[in-house]
C-alpha cells in the first residue's frame, strides 16, 4: 500500500483544480476526490484515457440521514500504483440526476442504470436508460435501496412488456429463449435476432434471480452480512466471503494472522480448481464430447469432496471469519490434501492433453465466440475472459490479497479471444492453482488463526476484493451505527462480463451459443443478487 | 412455421388427466429443474447427480429439457418476484400427475432471502409442494437418498 499520496493525485488536482477537492486516503490505498457532479464525465474520462485507470466498481448510497444528500462513488483502479482513485459526488435529493459518464467510459453502463433503478438517480445522457435490475413490471417510483423504501406498497405488480431492441428488414426473425432453460441452468432470457442460423444480435435480459441481497444486509450485523456474502453465489462463495471480510478488515485496519491468510489463499485456489475443471468439462458438453464432460465432472466432484473434508462444506462456506478463520485446518489434513491433489493434477494433465490434441474439438472451438481486446477494455471485462483476449490482468498480481504477493506464479494469457483461448487460459490456470497449493502447503506457518475485529466507527467504508475463478469480486461495505451494516455493495466478476457475451456471439450461429456461453461461464446469481 | 406455433398454442395440453388420482408412478421418473432464484449452490449439486459418481440415470431417473416431459419439478431458490410467473407457467405446463420437490432451504421455506422485498418466500407460496429437501445446499447423496426412498414408496 502507498505510504504518501502518489504524484498521480497531485497531477489530477492540478488538472482539475476548480472541480475537485482531495478528501484524503482511506483504508491505505483508496484516495477520495470530491468532484462536482457536472465534472464527473470529464474527470472520469481523463482518468481512463490519460492515467490508464479502469472503472472497478461504482456505488450509489442514500446518505440523506447523514448529510442530506445521495452520494455516488466511482472506484477507479490504478493498477501500476496499486491504488484506487475514488471520485465521489453528492447528489441533491431536490434534483435527483447526474451527468452520465457512460458515453465517455462505456464500462459504467450497467452501474449507472442500476443506480437509476435502486435510488431513482437519473444518469442524464445515458445511451440506454432502460431499467436493468428491476423489471418493467415494478411500479414507477420504486427504488429499493432508498432508506425510506416501503415494502408494503409493492404487493401488486402490474405487468408490462420489456422493450427489446428490434432488427428491421425481410428475413430476420427472433428466437426467444428462457428464463427457464432446457438444462440445469440459472434463469435468464435471451432474445436472438437471426438471419437463418446466423446471430445478428443477442439481447440478454437478466436479473430474474434478483433477491435484494444488498438491501437485506442493511441494518443487520456484520456476521449476518458474512452469511449473506457466502450465499451471493454458490460457486464463488469463498471468494465472496473473502471480499466481504477484507472490506471489514480494511475498514477496521486489522492485520489478520499469517496462517489465516495462507489458509484463505489455499481455499481460494481450491475454489478456482473445481470451477475451472468443471468448466473445461462443460465446454466439452457444449460440443457433445462426453469423455471430456465425464472426466471434468469426476475430477470436480473429487475436489468438492476434498472441500467437504477440509471445511465441512463442499462450497467452502462457514470457515471464513472477519479477522481470519472460524476454524483451522490441521497440518495432517493439509498433507493429505497435497497427496490427493498430486493424483488429481496428473489426471487433469492427461485430460487436458487429450482435449487439446482432439482435432474435431479444436475445430469447433477455434474462431468461435471471438471477443476483441477493444471490447474487453471498453466494457471492463475481467478474469479469464479478459485474459483470453489479451488483457493479461489478474488481481492476484495487480492487487495482491491473501499471500499471493509472496508466491511465484505466471499469469495465463491468450490473444485470440475465442472459445479455444478461454479453454486454454483455464487449463493453464488449473496447472498454476495446483502448483500454488503445493507451494502454500509447504510454506504455511503455525500460529493464531483469528484477530478479532472490534467495534467500528460509524460511516467508515472500505473496499474488499479477491480474484475468483470468474474474475475479481469487489465488495464495498459502509458501517452504520451499532456496528451494523449501513450499505453493502456487491460487484461480481460476472456483472462485468455479461455485457460482453452478446458481442462475442455476433456472427456466430445459434447452435454455438451454448458453447460460447459456457466458455464465459458466467453466474446469474451473483450478477442479479 | 408460425402456423405450427399457433396450432400448438390453441391445442394446449392434451395429455390425459382423468385417471391421475389412481395412477402410480412407475420406476422411472423424469425430472425438470426450475431455478426460481437460487444462489446456484443447489443447482450445481443437482447437476452433480449426473456426474459419474452419482450417475442418477442408472436408477431410471433423468433430467428432461421440457416440463411437458416431466413427472417431477425440482425447484431451487426462494421465489423471486421476477420468476413467479415463469414458475407458475412451468407448473401448468407439466402434465398431471406431477410432484413438486422443493430443493434446499430457500425453496423449502424462503431460507436466508425470505424477508427481502424481491422474493415471495418458499416455493409453496406459488405452487403446491409435495416433498421438501432441506440443506444449504443438500449434498448430491442426500438428494439421491430422498429420490430413491420416494421411488420405493411409489407415491401419488
Amino acid at each position: 500500500m502507498a505510504a504518501k499520496e502518489p504524484d498521480l493525485i497531485q497531477l489530477l488536482l492540478q488538472e482539475f483544480s476548480q472541480q475537485t477537492k482531495f478528501m484524503g486516503a482511506k483504508a491505505g490505498n483508496e484516495y477520495y476526490l470530491e468532484v462536482s457532479k457536472e465534472a464527473l464525465p470529464e474527470v472520469s474520462s481523463y482518468l481512463v484515457k490519460h492515467l490508464r485507470a479502469s472503472l472497478a466498481t461504482m456505488i450509489g448510497n442514500d446518505e440523506r440521514s447523514i448529510n442530506g444528500s445521495f452520494r455516488l462513488y466511482y472506484y477507479f483502479a490504478v493498477e501500476y500504483e496499486e491504488i484506487f482513485i475514488v471520485l465521489t459526488s453528492a447528489i441533491n435529493p431536490v434534483e435527483p440526476a447526474f451527468p452520465s459518464i457512460t458515453p465517455l467510459v462505456p464500462s459504467a453502463q450497467w452501474y449507472e442504470r442500476e443506480v437509476q433503478d435502486m435510488f431513482g438517480l437519473k444518469p442524464v445522457g445515458h445511451p440506454d436508460p432502460r431499467r436493468l435490475v428491476l423489471h418493467h413490471d415494478w411500479p414507477q417510483g420504486t427504488h429499493p435501496l432508498r432508506k425510506d423504501f416501503n415494502l408494503d406498497s409493492l404487493e401488486k405488480l402490474p405487468s408490462s412488456d420489456y422493450p427489446f431492441g428490434e432488427i428491421d428488414g425481410t428475413g430476420p426473425f427472433y428466437v426467444p429463449v428462457g428464463p427457464i432453460h432446457a438444462g440445469i441452468i440459472e434463469p435468464g432470457h435471451f432474445r436472438f435476432s437471426v438471419a437463418g442460423e446466423t446471430i445478428l444480435n443477442l439481447e440478454a435480459r437478466l436479473f430474474y434471480a434478483h433477491r435484494g441481497v444488498e438491501k437485506l444486509a442493511e441494518g443487520g450485523s456484520l456476521e449476518a452480512g458474512l452469511n449473506l456474502a457466502e450465499r451471493v453465489c454458490g460457486t464463488c462463495a469463498f471468494s465472496h466471503s473473502v471480499s466481504f471480510c477484507q472490506a471489514i478488515e480494511r475498514a477496521a485496519n486489522v492485520q489478520i494472522p499469517e496462517r489465516a491468510l495462507f489458509v484463505r489463499t489455499i481455499l481460494l485456489e481450491m475454489e478456482r480448481l473445481y470451477n475451472h475443471i468443471g468448466d473445461v468439462g462443460n465446454i466439452c458438453a457444449g460440443v457433445g464430447l462426453a469423455l471430456g464432460t465425464s472426466h471434468g465432472n469426476r475430477i470436480k466432484e473429487a475436489i468438492l469432496q476434498l472441500n467437504q473434508d477440509l471445511t465441512g462444506s463442499r462450497f467452502l462456506r462457514g470457515i471464513n471469519a472477519m479477522g481470519g478463520l472460524k476454524k483451522d485446518i490441521s497440518d495432517q489434513q493439509l498433507a493429505a490434501l497435497k497427496t490427493k491433489l498430486e493424483q488429481l493434477a496428473g489426471d487433469f494433465t492427461d485430460l487436458a492433453e487429450i482435449l487439446l490434441e482432439h482435432d474435431s474439438l479444436i475445430q469447433r472451438l477455434r474462431g468461435t465466440g471471438r471477443l476483441s481486446l477493444v471490447a474487453v477494455e471498453d466494457l471492463g471485462v475481467v478474469g479469464p475472459s479478459a485474459r483470453a483476449s489479451g488483457c493479461i490482468k489478474d488481481w492476484r498480481k495487480v492487487f495482491p490479497h491473501g499471500v499471493y504477493g509472496q508466491l511465484e506464479f505466471e499469469v495465463a494469457g491468450e490473444t485470440s479471444g475465442d472459445v479455444l483461448a478461454r479453454l486454454k487460459v483455464r487449463v493453464n490456470e488449473v496447472k498454476t492453482s495446483f502448483d500454488l497449493i503445493f507451494q502454500l502447503v509447504s510454506q504455511i506457518p503455525a500460529g493464531a488463526i483469528v484477530q478479532p475485529v472490534g467495534e467500528l466507527v460509524p460511516y467508515q467504508a472500505a473496499l474488499g476484493w479477491s480474484e475468483s475463478a470468474r474474475g475479481n469480486n469487489l465488495h464495498w461495505v459502509m458501517i452504520g451505527p451499532g456496528n451494523n451494516i449501513f450499505r453493502y455493495r456487491i460487484r461480481s466478476a460476472s456483472y462485468c462480463n455479461w455485457p460482453a457475451v452478446p458481442l462475442a456471439v455476433q456472427g456466430d450461429i445459434i447452435p454455438d451459443f451454448p458453447l460460447i456461453n459456457k466458455s464465459f461461464e458466467l453466474c446469474y446469481a451473483c450478477t442479479d443478487r | 412455421m408460425l402456423g405450427i406455433l399457433m396450432k400448438s398454442w390453441r391445442v394446449g395440453i392434451v395429455t390425459r388427466n382423468q385417471q391421475a388420482k389412481n395412477r402410480k408412478f412407475g420406476r422411472s421418473w423424469h425430472i425438470r429443474h426450475v431455478d426460481c432464484g437460487s444462489c446456484n449452490g443447489c443447482d450445481w449439486e443437482m447437476n452433480a447427480l449426473l456426474n459419474p459418481i452419482y450417475d442418477l440415470q442408472r436408477y431410471g431417473l433423468d433430467f428432461v429439457a421440457s416440463p411437458r416431459h416431466a413427472d417431477i419439478l425440482m425447484v431451487t431458490g426462494s421465489v423471486t418476484k421476477h420468476l413467479q410467473v415463469a414458475l407458475k407457467k412451468t407448473f401448468d405446463a407439466t402434465p398431471a400427475p406431477k410432484i413438486v420437490i422443493a430443493l434446499g432451504d430457500c425453496a423449502s421455506n424462503g431460507g436466508i432471502f425470505k424477508d427481502s422485498y424481491a422474493t415471495l418466500g418458499g416455493v409453496d407460496k406459488v405452487i403446491p409442494v409435495s416433498i421438501k429437501i432441506p440443506g444449504c445446499p443438500p449434498s448430491p447423496q442426500e438428494i439421491l437418498d430422498v429420490l430413491l426412498a420416494q421411488l420405493q414408496k411409489k407415491v401419488v
